[in-house]
C-alpha cells in the first residue's frame, strides 16, 4: 500500500476533482471570514446574482479593524465602522454565523476557532487571512487565500488549488527552562529563511513539538506563513481530543467515539515519504529575538546581529537597508539596548496561556518606566478568564494597560500604533517596516522574553531575571 | 470578476530590486479600510513613496519619470507576508499587468493569477539581467509573450521561457476567472458535499 503523509490524507479527502494539467477543485470545510478581506467578495457575489452556497460552513468575527477600547460604543473611525457594518448586514443577508464586537465569543478569528471547536483535524479551513495556518494545530489543512478565494469559497464551497510539496520539520529532545513554542519557530524561521518553505506545506513532528500544548502548538504553526509555507500541521493525539472534548462544536456522544477514531487515523505512515526534511535539536533552541524586518532574521536574545562577512550585491544591500530601518549595526549584540514598547496579543501569542506566562512573571514587579506596555487578549474568552483567574489584577499593578480583544497593534490597523522610531518587542508575527505603525521598530519575541524586557526595559534574557 | 485578457505584453518597466518585499510595503494595512476594489494604486508602495507629510519621496522609483511601464521587474521573494489581495489590486490600479521575479511568494502569486496580472517567474541571471539593462536604458522594452510562454528583452534578443500550468494560462488568455469553472461544477460539489 502507497505510504501518506498527514497532508495526503486529508488532501486527498477533499478532492472533489483534479483539472488535467492544472489545479484540483478543492472542499473546503470550513471558513472564517473578518471584516477586512470579505467585502468586496460580497460585493462580487452581488455583481454576479449569485448568493452563498452553504452559509453553515462560514463563520464570521470583526478583528482587525476594531478598537481595543470602548468596544461598546459606536466605532470612532468611519471606515473602519464601514468595513464593520458591512459584515453585520453580510452575515445577516446570508444567515452566516457572526461573532460580533462584544459578544461572549468574539475575538481574532483564529482564537475563537479553536475555541468553539470549530476547528478540527483532519478538516479543510480558509480564511482571507495567511495566519489561517494556525488551524493546522488541530492536523487540518489550513491557510489563508485572497478575496477572490473568499469569493470562491462563499460562492461554491471551493477553490482551484495545486497540491503543494511536502516540508517535514523534525524537533527532538527536551526544551530548556525559559524556552517556548514561540522561541522553536522562531529558531526554525531563523534557520530556514523567510522564504525558505516557499511552496510546501509543513508537517511539524518530533518528541519537543508532541510534548507542547495545543495552544504551544497554534503558535508554531501560526507562524508557518513566515518562512513563506502556505500551511503547517502536526498529526492530532490525546492532547489534542483533550482540548477539544466538550467545545461547543466538538461531536457529542457516539459521534465523538467516532471521530477520534478517524482522527486516529490521521498520521504519518511510517516510510511516507517527504519532498524535503529538516531535523533540529531542541537542546540547541534558546530564547530568540528578531532584529530586522523579516521574520527570519532571528537570533539568539544573548547573540548578536550577524556581520556583512559573506554578503554581496542586493542581498548585501537589502541587509543593510533592513539594518538602517532597525537602527542597529551588524556585528553588535542585542542585549541592553532600550525598548520603548511591549506588545502581548495576537493570533500568535494573544491566548490565556501566554498570558499566564507574562503574569507569572511579573507578579509583584513593576514594568520599567521606559516602557508602555499592551496586553491584548486575542478573545472575550480569554479576556474574561484572565479575570477570573486573577491575571489582570497582576499585570495591572505591574503598569501593564489590558485592552479589548483583536488584532489590535499586530498590523496597526486600528488606533493601537507604535511611534516612528520607537522600539516594541512583540509578540506577535511580523516584524516588516511599519508593520505596527510607519516608522515602528519591531522585535518579536515570545511572551516570556516580552514580560522580561517589560520589567528590565530592556532586551533581557528572560533566564537571567527567572529568580531574581 | 472576470478581468482583461491576456495574451502579448510590449512595455518599457520599472525595476524594484530590494528583496523580501512584503505586502506591507506594497500596501500598508491602515490602508486597507475599503469596502471597494478601486483607488488602491494611489497607495501602492505608500511608505516608500510618500514621507509622512505625503510629499513624494525622490529617490523612490515610482517618484522617478525615467522609470515607467506595465511590467514591475522585482527581487526576490516578492510579495511575503499577509495574503491581502490588496496588494495585486495596488499593483493593478497603478498600471502593472505584468509582475516579473526570481521567486514570488505563494499566495501573493495565486491572488496575481486571479486577478490577471501575471506573475512571471525567471532564473536569477535572467532578473539581474533585466536590472541592468534598465539601468543603462531605461527605454528598454521587455516582451510577455503567454501564448508561447517567453519573456524576451528586446534590445539584445536575450530570452527565456517561463512555467504557467496550462489552467491559469487559458484562463489569463480569456480573461476567465476560477468561479466561472467552478460554478459550472456546482452538481458534482454538491453530491461531494453530501457525501461529507
Amino acid at each position: 500500500m502507497e505510504k501518506k503523509t498527514l497532508f495526503d490524507k486529508v488532501w486527498e479527502a477533499h478532492v472533489v476533482k483534479s483539472v488535467p494539467q492544472g489545479p484540483d477543485v478543492f472542499f473546503i470545510d470550513k471558513h472564517f471570514i473578518h471584516e477586512v478581506t470579505s467585502p468586496v467578495a460580497f460585493l462580487n457575489l452581488e455583481k454576479r446574482g449569485i448568493g452563498v452556497k452553504y452559509p453553515e460552513r462560514t463563520i464570521a468575527t470583526p478583528d482587525h479593524n476594531v478598537p481595543t477600547v470602548e468596544q461598546d460604543q459606536t466605532i470612532k473611525d468611519k471606515l473602519s465602522r464601514m468595513q464593520v457594518e458591512r459584515l453585520r448586514e453580510n452575515c445577516k443577508k446570508y444567515g452566516i454565523e457572526l461573532h460580533d464586537l462584544g459578544s461572549a465569543h468574539h475575538g481574532i478569528v483564529h482564537v475563537i476557532g479553536p475555541e468553539l471547536g470549530v476547528t478540527q483535524p483532519g478538516m479543510t479551513i480558509v480564511c482571507g487571512d495567511s495566519h489561517t495556518s494556525t488551524h493546522g494545530a488541530f492536523g487540518a489543512i489550513a491557510f489563508g487565500i485572497g478575496t477572490s478565494e473568499v469569493e470562491m469559497v462563499l460562492a461554491t464551497q471551493c477553490i482551484m488549488q495545486s497540491k503543494p510539496k511536502k516540508m517535514r520539520i523534525s524537533v527532538e529532545g527536551e526544551l530548556g527552562p525559559g524556552v517556548t513554542s514561540k522561541d522553536i519557530i522562531l529558531y526554525i524561521i531563523s534557520k530556514i529563511s523567510a522564504a525558505g518553505a516557499t511552496g510546501y506545506f509543513v508537517e511539524y513532528a518530533g518528541s519537543a513539538i508532541r510534548n507542547l500544548s495545543m495552544e504551544a502548538r497554534m503558535t508554531i504553526c501560526n507562524m508557518s506563513i513566515e518562512m513563506g509555507a502556505r500551511g503547517g500541521l502536526i498529526a492530532p493525539d490525546e492532547t489534542t481530543y483533550n482540548y477539544l472534548k466538550g467545545k461547543r462544536y466538538s461531536p457529542k456522544g457516539e459521534a465523538w467515539g467516532q471521530a477520534v477514531a478517524y482522527w486516529n487515523s490521521l498520521q504519518t505512515d511510517e516510510g511516507a515519504v517527504f519532498d524535503k526534511e529538516y531535523a533540529f535539536d531542541a537542546a540547541d533552541i534558546e530564547p530568540m529575538i528578531t532584529y530586522g524586518t523579516n521574520p527570519g532574521m532571528g537570533i539568539k536574545v544573548k547573540g548578536t546581529i550577524p556581520s556583512l562577512d559573506g554578503m554581496e550585491g542586493s542581498n548585501k544591500k537589502s541587509y543593510l537597508k533592513s539594518l538602517d530601518y532597525m537602527g542597529f549595526q551588524p556585528g553588535e549584540a542585542v542585549k541592553g539596548k532600550l525598548v520603548d514598547y511591549v506588545f502581548v496579543g495576537s493570533c500568535t501569542n494573544g491566548r490565556i496561556e501566554d498570558i499566564r506566562s507574562v503574569a507569572q512573571f511579573v507578579k509583584g514587579r513593576k514594568k520599567a518606566d521606559n516602557i508602555t506596555a499592551w496586553i491584548v487578549p486575542g478573545s472575550r474568552e480569554v479576556e474574561k478568564m484572565a479575570h477570573e483567574e486573577g491575571l489582570v489584577k497582576i499585570l495591572e499593578e505591574a503598569g501593564f494597560e489590558l485592552r479589548q480583544p483583536g488584532c489590535s497593534a499586530c498590523l496597526a490597523m486600528n488606533d493601537d500604533k507604535i511611534p516612528a522610531g520607537k522600539y516594541a518587542v512583540s509578540t506577535s508575527n511580523r516584524n516588516f517596516e511599519g508593520r505596527q505603525g510607519p516608522g515602528a521598530r519591531t522585535m518579536l519575541a515570545s511572551p516570556l522574553t516580552v514580560a522580561a524586557v517589560a520589567v528590565t526595559g530592556r532586551i533581557t534574557d528572560p533566564r537571567e531575571v527567572f529568580n531574581n | 470578476m472576470a478581468y482583461d485578457k491576456f495574451t502579448i505584453l510590449k512595455s518599457t518597466a520599472v525595476p524594484l530590486p530590494a528583496e523580501n518585499v512584503d505586502t506591507d510595503q506594497i500596501i500598508p494595512a491602515r490602508f486597507l479600510k475599503a469596502t471597494e476594489r478601486e483607488g488602491f494604486g494611489d497607495n501602492l508602495f505608500r511608505d516608500w513613496r510618500y514621507d509622512v507629510a505625503g510629499n513624494p519621496k525622490k529617490d523612490f522609483v515610482l517618484n522617478d519619470p525615467t522609470y515607467s511601464g506595465k511590467i514591475l521587474v522585482a527581487g526576490k521573494n516578492f510579495g511575503s507576508g499577509s495574503s491581502r489581495e490588496h496588494a495585486v489590486w495596488a499593483i493593478y490600479d497603478y498600471g502593472f499587468r505584468c509582475v516579473v521575479s526570481s521567486f514570488f511568494a505563494d499566495i501573493f502569486k495565486n491572488n496575481c493569477l486571479n486577478i490577471g496580472v501575471l506573475p512571471v517567474t525567471v532564473s536569477a541571471d535572467f532578473a539581474e539581467k533585466l536590472f541592468e539593462a534598465i539601468e543603462q536604458n531605461p527605454n528598454v522594452e521587455i516582451e510577455v509573450n503567454l501564448p508561447e510562454q517567453k519573456i524576451t528583452l528586446l534590445s539584445t534578443g536575450d530570452s527565456e521561457s517561463f512555467d504557467i500550468n496550462e489552467y491559469k494560462k487559458d484562463n489569463m488568455q480569456n480573461g476567465f476567472d476560477d468561479i466561472d469553472y467552478l460554478l459550472n461544477m456546482s452538481a458534482e460539489i454538491d453530491a461531494f458535499e453530501a457525501s461529507k
